[in-house]
């Protein structure tokens, strides 16, 4: 179903093999297979408006290198256009540049992978930086969610606060604020329930959570797999409790992964790590120029020349 | 309903036009674009309601109305409510997708609805490998006052799918839904797994199971075509049930399905509560889909 986009792209310019600098009209003809691409990667329509839009300042006018076809120059462009706005080269770690205990609340629609990411990223730093981590689940809504969270923390070797139940999220936050600081943990991860970005209720409630937890991350998890949604949600999240990190779930599906161009532009947040997995282990940092090549089908070149 | 909010918006300013002209298409074409219909079926949707109503002095209403009719056609055909065989003691239900879609929840939905027809229904744990995954089915069996089977951590799936079964039969019980654990249709390994609680099964009764229900979630994107294309594939669906509706995500993915695959939609979930589970109707969802509250 999907053509690769430079097997597209050079189509439109057979034939053409003009030299010199790219026309205004080569440009548009171009752009309409971008757009194509671009939406069938799942890429929000504003989102994918505004992509268009900055390609064709870059474009028009450039000169076509004798080495390549105007079509591959345009794909350079694309990619190029591309790998900025999800955040130009390389990974932007977890801020960490707060006094202890350091809060990171984790939020997201239902069944996003909120939770998973929790336990991941607890394993991660205890692991890696040797921090003391303390993993609390507030979700008081989904059957077992904080025996979840109990078993993801032991799967990851790392102590979870006890689960007391009758207390609401709020007083959970709370408790595992105070617990923190007594107990001298240098970061807290709170997982929070999934909820609807039009349930206002429940946005309040995530509202209060973080006003009274104050984090450094709010890291907002997004499945991979996210359609034209994205937009609304990245949008709604964002202006309720201010997400300062993106996660990516479910990288290791075959979806083109779209929703990461939406989320970063609708948010400005940087995409600070990506799911790989079931697996406790399955977390990985986020590289643009990776999930770049994989929205525009270009296949995944700079991950390739990485492994080898 | 406030799924619709946006695309409403969206329609809002072609709706004001008189004349349904080519930018007026387009813009139609773009709020089903915008809805996750994907770029071919909007295009062939609005190509079709072009010849019909290119040029034409229309109202928003009109307009509206007859979109919905126009994709309300495409999903008559798929709109087939679930019913287990009476005649089936019991009538064997796997339940399968991709990570957390709903599969758990909508079991839970479907136990309350048997219970609430009188009939008896029996849950089994076959999620054996996500953290309280077996718990969480558990407390749905508590609220639902139905069963649950369930095997130590880690246990094998089939094995356990196999025992349910023998169970089942022995107690006449009316339906078996089999949980399963979340897996990503490409990867080989986890599909062959449930091609295994199948063949397990299938030890005891060939025609089980009698239906293979994909959960899917309304704000899926493009990969949906793959994920029913790759599980029907592998173990032959026989009907989707999509969740989440009751978010902003306006699902329109299914008329994609509708017009790729033809399979049944069974149903559809608009919340996290046991009485959450709807029909799937097709004129409501169209309506829905072009903003007709
Ligand atoms: N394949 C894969 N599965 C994942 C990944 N992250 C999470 N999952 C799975 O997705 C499902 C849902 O994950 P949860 O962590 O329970 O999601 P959640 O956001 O906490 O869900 P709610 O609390 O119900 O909103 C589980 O089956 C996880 O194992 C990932 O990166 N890859
Ligand atoms: N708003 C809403 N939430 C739903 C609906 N169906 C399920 N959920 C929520 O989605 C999340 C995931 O649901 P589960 O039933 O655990 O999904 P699952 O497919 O069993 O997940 P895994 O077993 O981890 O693959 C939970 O928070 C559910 O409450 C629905 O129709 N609407
Ligand atoms: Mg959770
Ligand atoms: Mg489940």
């Amino acid at each position: 179903v999907f053509e690769n986009l430079s097997g597209k792209l050079s189509g439109v310019f057979d034939g053409l093999r003009a030299r010199g600098a790219l026309n205004e009209a080569d440009v548009t003809d171009a752009l309409r297979e971008v757009r194509l691409a671009l939406l069938d990667a799942d890429v929000a329509l504003p989102v994918v408006k505004d992509f268009i839009t900055k390609v064709r300042e870059r474009a028009v006018g450039q000169e076509v290198l004798d080495s390549v076809s105007p079509g591959q120059q345009v794909v350079k462009i694309v990619n190029d256009v591309l790998v900025e706005q999800l955040g130009g080269a390389g990974a932007v770690p977890l801020n960490l540049n707060a006094t202890a205990p350091i809060p990171i609340l984790m939020v997201g629609l239902q069944g996003s992978g909120k939770t998973t990411t929790a336990g991941k990223i607890a394993l991660r730093l205890a692991s890696r930086l040797r921090k003391k981590v303390l993993l609390a689940s507030l979700d008081t809504y989904r059957p077992a969610a904080q025996l979840q969270l109990q078993q993801l923390a032991e799967r990851a070797g790392v102590p979870s606060l006890p689960i007391i139940a009758g207390q609401t999220p709020l007083q959970i936050a709370q408790r595992a604020m105070e617990t923190a600081r007594r107990e001298v943990y240098d970061v807290v991860i709170l997982d929070t329930a999934g909820r609807l970005s039009i349930d206002q209720e429940m946005m309040e409630e995530v509202k209060a959570i973080r006003a009274a937890s104050s984090p450094a991350e709010t890291l907002l998890v997004v499945d991979a797999m996210t359609g034209q949604d994205a937009v609304n949600t990245a949008r709604a999240f964002n202006e309720a409790v201010g997400v300062t990190g993106i996660v990516m779930t479910r990288m290791d599906g075959d979806a083109r992964g779209g929703a990461a161009l939406s989320m970063r532009a609708i948010t400005g947040a940087p995409i600070k790590l990506v799911g790989t997995g079931e697996k406790i282990e399955g977390l990985e940092d986020f590289h643009p120029e990776r999930v770049a090549g994989r929205i525009l089908g270009l296949g995944d070149v700079v991950g390739l020349v990485e492994k080898a | 309903s406030r799924s619709t909010q946006k695309l409403t918006q969206n329609l809002g300013s072609v709706l004001t036009r008189k004349k349904l002209d080519e930018e007026a298409l387009q813009e139609l074409e773009d709020a089903l674009v915008a809805a996750d219909f994907g770029t071919e079926v909007a295009a062939r949707v609005i190509a079709n309601f072009r010849r019909s109503r290119f040029g034409r002095e229309v109202t928003d209403e009109e307009v509206r109305t007859a979109l919905a009719e126009e994709i309300a056609e495409i999903l008559r055909p798929v709109a087939q409510p679930f019913e287990p065989d009476p005649k089936l003691k019991p009538h064997v239900v796997l339940v399968v997708g991709v990570n957390g879609t709903g599969k758990t929840t909508t079991i839970g939905k479907l136990a309350q609805s048997y219970a609430e027809q009188g009939k008896r229904a029996i849950l089994v744990a076959g999620d054996t490998f996500r953290a309280a995954a077996v718990e969480q089915l558990q407390v749905w069996g508590e609220r639902t006052g139905a069963p649950v089977i369930k095997g130590p951590p880690n246990a094998d799936a089939a094995g356990l799918a196999f025992d349910a079964l023998t169970r089942a039969r022995t107690e006449g019980a009316d339906v078996l839904l089999v949980d399963t654990a979340g897996r990503l249709h490409n990867k080989s390994a986890l599909m062959e797994e449930l091609r295994k609680i199948i063949r397990v099964m299938r030890k005891q009764d060939e025609a089980v199971p009698h239906s293979v229900l994909l959960v899917l979630d309304a704000t899926t994107g493009q990969n949906a075509l793959q994920q029913v294309n790759v599980f029907k594939e592998m173990v032959d669906v026989t009907g989707l049930i999509v969740t989440k509706l009751d978010g902003s995500a306006r699902g329109g993915i299914v008329v994609a399905l509708a017009q790729e695959f033809g399979l049944p939609v069974h149903a559809v979930g608009v919340g996290e509560k046991a009485t959450d589970l709807r029909p799937f109707d097709p004129m409501d969802y169209a309506r829905g889909l072009v903003g007709i509250a």
